[in-house]
């Protein structure tokens, strides 16, 4: 995949940098699609969207090997994706089909594919976390890795504390990732989580621990291909923490009028799509072929969420 | 003759050593052998990969067991006392519960909850709790609880064998009890009538089991009431069809439940059986403990239990009229 011109310091070169620039211009436009979907009434119940975390999800799938698992949130749709799920499976399962990932019995918030390595999507906080720990314990002395997402909401929660001193202690090969968007839902983080960072909680159970910047895939790149290295080699856990911004609300019905006038604005100038575009023309590719990326994420977007909605529901003697 | 804590070490002893990926974990499991003894020498056998020791830590520990479960292994954890199931139950109700069926079958959930209950030891409140009926309204668990040796060997190796959590309760009053194991399958989910007889079924678990027949042998040789005692032996799934069958016979219904009344296992089982059988049904009843926490001192935890002389004491006022 590396072949000519380096994109950047980050050690990844421009065939890659530019698969990931598709992968994640179709996750923003997959999520575009899911909020266009929710509002013509076709994705009932909530959705949370990822649009701004891309970076994440995109740089992790890359760093991982398809026997390694996730553990994500109800905000997973990007990792799910980006881990090579079916999107219109995905698309089913948000829209309620018979052809979803869990056949519609999960939804938006619990979509597992273990198939691809989701072992879960988890709708409760913490629930990712500790589904990642046992299964590094499934995985001792195996070369497999298992990563927990979740989101800098979950840094108070006892499930936070507890697991990350089991996998401490039991040494296990756990990545734990924290997609730190700035507010737990509603709530600025600062006004309720105490120190100055995340990543600081992590280094007192003696887990190395380091503040990424998650608007950049290069980097989320480097630091999970450097920890999943060093968790092949039995040496864990390790946890990254992955400064991130959402551009959008905590959920369907949150406008996100908490947030300081100028905020948003500020983060979308270092927009991951962006960032990601610019090191590509910086390293000498050409618009005409970064801006491929686009018309290929739509046409798969396209395509996944027709399949979905003229796809049958489940048939309810099915599921009882 | 085995005890029953003997009786559960050796289902743990026949499944770590059938099944590699058997894994018992849980607090001070390993190098002490568990507060009541029963895990002892397990970690000598088998090793501490596969038999270890946890931080205090309830939500991790059932957690973890939920993570290993979709990941090929099958966890066998303890929970030290029933009273602190309440700090793994997220894990328990909203992971562990859901999962195959949430997936669509793309994983089974294969762990098993050991955890001592029950009261009548002096541990206090916070000691002595049945948290079976926290756990009978979700689907997707399974929660038994054996009354006697040969049911705890035998249904402690059905739970670790089958694919759905299962939540095993132990009676810490039942640990020195003895009897023969046999290598009999038991079906998780099935009562079992214990004593037969047609003048009122007796229902009731573990400890209770035991006492159910005491009584029974005291109606029959001092009353001339003979009584069927069923012990049910799971919460979830609940075998209301042993009940019924029995009841269709009798008419008369005596629910003995260690637990309070509002939310008990007796008071579902009963509305149940009405549901299905309400012409057979010529009266039933509860015994159970009162509305309040179980106390610590002797008299008054006493006081609070049902026993052998409660049961035919009911049975005679309430039902022996005949």
């Amino acid at each position: 995949m590396n072949t000519a011109g380096g994109a950047g310091e980050s050690g990844v070169g421009a065939d890659e940098m530019l698969a990931m620039l598709e992968q994640m211009t179709f996750i923003r436009r997959f999520e575009e699609e899911v909020q266009a979907s929710f509002q013509r009434g076709e994705v009932p119940g909530t959705t949370h969207l990822c649009i701004g975390h891309e970076a994440i999800p995109v740089g992790l799938a890359a760093a991982l090997g398809p026997d390694d698992v996730i553990a994500t949130t109800y905000r997973g749709h990007g990792h799910v994706l980006a881990r090579g799920a079916d999107p219109a499976a995905v698309a089913a399962e948000l829209t309620g089909r018979a052809m979803g990932l869990n056949g519609g019995r999960g939804g938006s918030m619990n979509l597992t594919d273990f198939a691809h390595g989701i072992i879960g999507s988890f709708g409760i906080i913490g629930g990712s976390m500790a589904a990642a720990t046992g299964a590094g314990l499934s995985f001792r002395g195996t070369g497999r890795v298992a990563v927990a997402t979740f989101g800098d909401g979950c840094a108070n929660h006892g499930y936070f504390f507890e697991c990350l001193n089991f996998a401490a202690v039991f040494r296990l090969p756990v990545l734990f990732i924290c997609e730190h968007n700035l507010y737990g839902e509603y709530t600025p983080w600062e006004q309720v989580t105490a120190g100055a960072d995340i990543a600081a909680r992590a280094r007192v159970f003696g887990i190395d621990a380091t503040l990424v910047d998650g608007m950049d895939v290069r980097a989320v790149h480097r630091h999970a291909a450097a920890a999943v290295a060093r968790l092949r080699t039995g040496e864990g856990p390790v946890f990254l923490e992955c400064r991130t911004y959402r551009f959008v609300g905590h959920s369907r019905s949150d406008p996100a009028t908490y947030r300081p006038p100028g905020e948003l604005e500020e983060w979308q100038r270092r927009d991951p799509l962006i960032v990601a575009r610019d090191a590509l023309h910086d390293a000498g590719v050409p618009e005409s072929v970064t801006g491929e990326a686009e018309g290929t994420a739509r046409e798969r977007v396209r395509q996944a969420f027709a399949t979905a909605l003229a796809s049958p529901f489940p048939e309810p003697a099915v599921t009882r | 003759m085995t005890e029953f804590r003997a009786a559960i070490r050796q289902a743990l002893i026949d499944e770590l050593t059938a099944d590699p990926s058997v894994l018992v974990f849980g607090e001070d499991v390993a190098a002490a052998g568990g507060v009541f003894t029963v895990t002892k020498g397990l970690q000598e056998q088998f090793g501490s990969t596969r038999v270890f020791d946890t931080p205090i830590s309830e939500l991790a520990i059932t957690g973890a067991a939920f993570g290993a479960a979709v990941t090929g292994s099958r966890p066998v954890i303890e929970i030290m006392f029933g009273d602190f199931m309440a700090l793994a139950m997220d894990s328990l109700i909203n992971q562990a519960a859901k999962w195959r069926w949430v997936s669509n079958g793309q994983t089974a959930v294969p762990l098993v909850v050991r955890t001592t209950v029950g009261a009548g030891a002096r541990f206090g409140p916070v000691h002595c709790q049945i948290p079976g009926t926290w756990m009978q309204n979700i689907p997707g668990l399974k929660v038994v609880c054996p009354s006697n040796p040969a049911d705890a060997y035998g249904m402690l190796r059905a739970a670790i064998r089958d694919d759905d959590p299962v939540v095993f309760m132990e009676h810490k009053r039942l640990y020195l009890d003895e009897g023969e194991l046999t290598d009999a399958p038991v079906e998780l989910g099935t009562a079992r009538v214990v004593r037969r007889g047609g003048d009122v079924t007796i229902v009731s678990v573990m400890k209770g089991v035991g006492d159910a027949l005491v009584a029974a042998e005291a109606l029959a040789t001092q009353d001339g009431i003979e009584a069927e005692v069923i012990d049910l032996r799971s919460f979830r799934p609940l075998d209301v069809a042993t009940v019924v069958a029995s009841v269709e016979a009798t008419g008369r219904l005596l629910c003995v439940e260690e637990g309070a009344r509002t939310g008990g296992w007796a008071a579902g089982l009963i509305g149940q059986v009405a549901a299905d059988a309400l012409g057979s049904l010529d009266d039933v009843a509860i015994l159970c403990t009162p509305d309040h926490p179980v106390p610590f001192s002797p008299p008054l935890e006493d006081a609070a239990l049902p026993g052998p002389e409660d049961i035919r004491a009911m049975v005679r006022e309430r039902l022996g009229g005949a």
